[in-house]
């Protein structure tokens, strides 16, 4: 047999047009795009030009004196009020909030779930249905109770004040994210390992938390980028010492005595920017797949 | 080795009552399997044996020790599951030795264990793999090998081997029933598939409708069913049934008959009391119908013939009445002949067309 080689016999693979379709979602794109990309552009730009340059008032141009003064300048010199020791200190104090809330966060998360999905705890549904409405009520009614509940205790205004508060924040969407993955692993695990003699917390600790790396991973992105660019927890209960780096920016760019320095405050958001912003690019696929094991199963 | 012992259990799932006041006696050594189609409860009633499920009524003695309210690793059992349940990551050697190593067992007997298990499943080359390195009937190998080590007085199976192809099933099945004549253990297994209950059991509960329809050897099961049910779910070709109806016969015998046919009675070991016009049902196994130049029946008209290697399975029809039979692969039986047929008495069942039961 031979295949007839005339174009108009469908044969083969089948030919790809360029349709008028095509060029318009292009065409869609390319200017989506180009939208949200501007505001970085222009943070970007000005914050390479000297001081002079920004005046200028031409915000799109490039830099036609490059410089990197402006980003030393935010990192190290900028004032914050009457202290001019830059955003590091911000930054530093970040890191510090965020490393013990993320990893108690994610272990009470991990530990709710696991009990959740396999210990069938009496009323577990009730205290999961209730931990999730807590995750409903808007963050601004519970700040003055608990501002009266730390200052009774003696903690206001201390990093483990404002660890604490993001554990307990973090809880019912960590809880949730754990629960759904270890609903979706096979019970007859879980079982194998109870007749095996494990425990809850060496079937815990052999058996499933092994398996989460998936789980974690995305649990790690949402609670980096969230406690990354929190604001009103930091500055309400972190105190004068442990402000973070938002609350840190809010401060530069607010207290600038005299002429704006355009430039060092763009420097200093891109750099406040910079955490989440590597999580994103580093992990843009594992992010969806959290918001999605977060949105579809219940 | 221990007896298991059910009694008066029921078990709620999902506020469901699965069973209800049941009994169960299983003997030491004994190999019994639940057969019963998807979702009638026996892989429930497993999980119960094995405390995975608490029970609503009654209790569960295992070894002559009342374990209802024990901890599933207390009872002296071991389990192996459907999908095989392997610890992802853990080495075979690891899987194997879990329950040993929560239970502080000392490490030289661990060892021996692992190797004499891994052993007797062939499995030893296997054991520093992770499970998603092996292919499924060698995870399944370990998931047994797991419930080896353990070394438990009974062994509950949950339909193991549905998750195999064909091949493999029938090599494991051999392997299952090997391992239970080694060892001597008692054996609980899971299965819907009947001819894995025919092959490996020394008794088989049929269950169906949260209850046991028969508990008895596969002999009894297959040539004797005590319903309509049993009759159906067991055997493969399935069992040949005609709808007809009980008339008297002379003094004291009975007629079979249908629109187009009747059968005489003579032979037939009655196990109730028949009612004359009494509504029934017929049941013949396809290798127990005989094609022959003169039978009992007469006027079947084959429709086709299914070729299935070591034998031929011919449908016959007449009337209403489609009939399977078995003959050699050699038969010069072809679509379109017609066909007559015997009906052998000590082979038949007779079921009541109302509830079922054999007569």
């Amino acid at each position: 047999m031979t295949t007839p080689l005339t174009a108009n016999v469908p044969s083969g693979r089948r030919p790809r047009r360029v349709g008028i379709a095509r060029i318009g979602i292009y065409a869609f794109l390319l200017t989506s795009a180009a939208f949200f990309l501007l505001p970085l552009w222009i943070m970007v730009t000005t914050s390479l030009k000297p001081r002079a340059e920004v005046w200028e008032g031409n915000i799109l141009a490039l830099p036609a004196e490059f410089t990197v003064e402006p980003w030393i300048k935010a990192w190290s010199e900028a004032c914050t009020g009457l202290d001019c020791n830059g955003i590091s200190v911000g930054f530093w104090n970040s890191v510090q909030i965020l490393i013990p809330s993320l990893v108690l966060s994610i272990l009470a998360g991990a530990v709710n779930g696991y009990a959740l999905s396999f210990w069938r705890v009496r009323g577990a549904n009730l205290l999961f249905g209730i931990l999730l409405a807590g995750a409903f009520i808007p963050y601004q009614v519970f700040l003055y109770p608990l501002v009266r509940l730390f200052s009774q205790a003696g903690i206001y205004n201390s990093l483990a004040c404002i660890v604490i508060v993001h554990v307990v924040f973090g809880m019912p969407i960590m809880t949730l994210l754990f629960r759904n993955f270890y609903a979706s692993l096979p019970v007859e695990l879980f079982n194998a390992a109870r007749i095996d003699g494990g425990g809850f917390w060496t079937i815990f600790t052999h058996v499933l938390l092994p398996m989460s790396a998936p789980i974690i991973v995305v649990a790690t992105i949402l609670q980096v980028t969230g406690i990354w660019n929190d604001f009103i927890f930091g500055l309400t209960f972190a105190g004068r010492e442990n402000l973070p780096m938002t609350v840190q920016l809010n401060n530069i760019v607010n207290s600038t005595q005299g002429e704006r320095a355009y430039n060092v405050d763009m420097a200093a958001t891109i750099l406040t920017a910079l955490v989440p912003l590597a999580v994103y690019f580093l992990s843009g696929r594992w992010f969806v797949r959290g918001i999605a094991a977060g949105a579809v199963k219940g | 080795m221990a007896e298991v012992s059910l009694r008066d259990i029921s078990v709620a799932f999902h506020s469901l009552t699965v069973f209800d006041h049941l009994d169960l006696d299983i003997e030491e050594g004994e190999f019994l399997v639940l057969l019963g189609p998807s979702g009638c409860g026996k892989s429930t009633l497993l999980n119960a044996i094995a405390g995975l499920l608490e029970v609503e009524t009654g209790q569960i003695w295992i070894g002559g020790r009342n374990v209802t309210w024990e901890e599933p690793k207390d009872r002296g059992i071991a389990m192996v599951f459907q999908s095989y349940a392997l610890y992802p990551r853990m080495s075979v050697r690891n899987n194997l030795s879990f329950g040993l190593r929560m239970a502080g067992t000392a490490k030289d007997e661990i060892a021996r264990r692992v190797a004499k298990a891994a052993a007797m499943l062939q499995i030893d080359h296997l054991l520093d793999r992770r499970p998603d390195q092996l292919s499924g009937g060698q995870r399944q190998r370990v998931a047994i090998g797991r419930a080896l080590v353990r070394d438990a007085d009974v062994f509950l199976f949950d339909e193991p081997l549905s998750n195999l192809d064909a091949q493999l099933r029938n090599e494991l099945r051999v392997e299952i029933k090997r391992l239970h004549q080694q060892l001597g253990s008692t054996m609980i297994y899971v299965t819907h598939d009947q001819i894995e209950a025919l092959t490996l059991a020394d008794r088989i509960a049929v269950m169906k409708d949260l209850k046991i329809q028969q508990l008895a050897s596969p002999q009894e099961i297959y040539h004797r069913p005590a319903n309509r049910f049993v009759a159906g779910f067991v055997g493969s070709p399935r069992m040949n049934f005609v709808d007809g109806r009980l008339l008297p016969d002379g003094e004291s015998g009975w007629r079979f008959t249908t629109d187009s046919h009747v059968l005489r009675l003579g032979g037939y070991a009655f196990d109730g009391q028949p009612q004359p016009g009494q509504e029934v049902t017929l049941g013949i196994r396809p290798e127990h119908l005989q094609p022959a130049d003169a039978g009992d029946w007469d006027g079947f008209v084959v429709e086709m013939t299914e070729p299935m290697g070591a034998d031929t399975l011919v449908w016959a029809r007449s009337g209403p009445d489609l009939l399977a039979v078995r003959t050699g692969s050699d038969t010069a039986i072809t679509a379109g002949s017609s066909l007559t047929l015997g009906l052998p008495q000590d082979r038949i069942s007779l079921f009541d067309r109302k509830d079922g039961r054999r007569l």
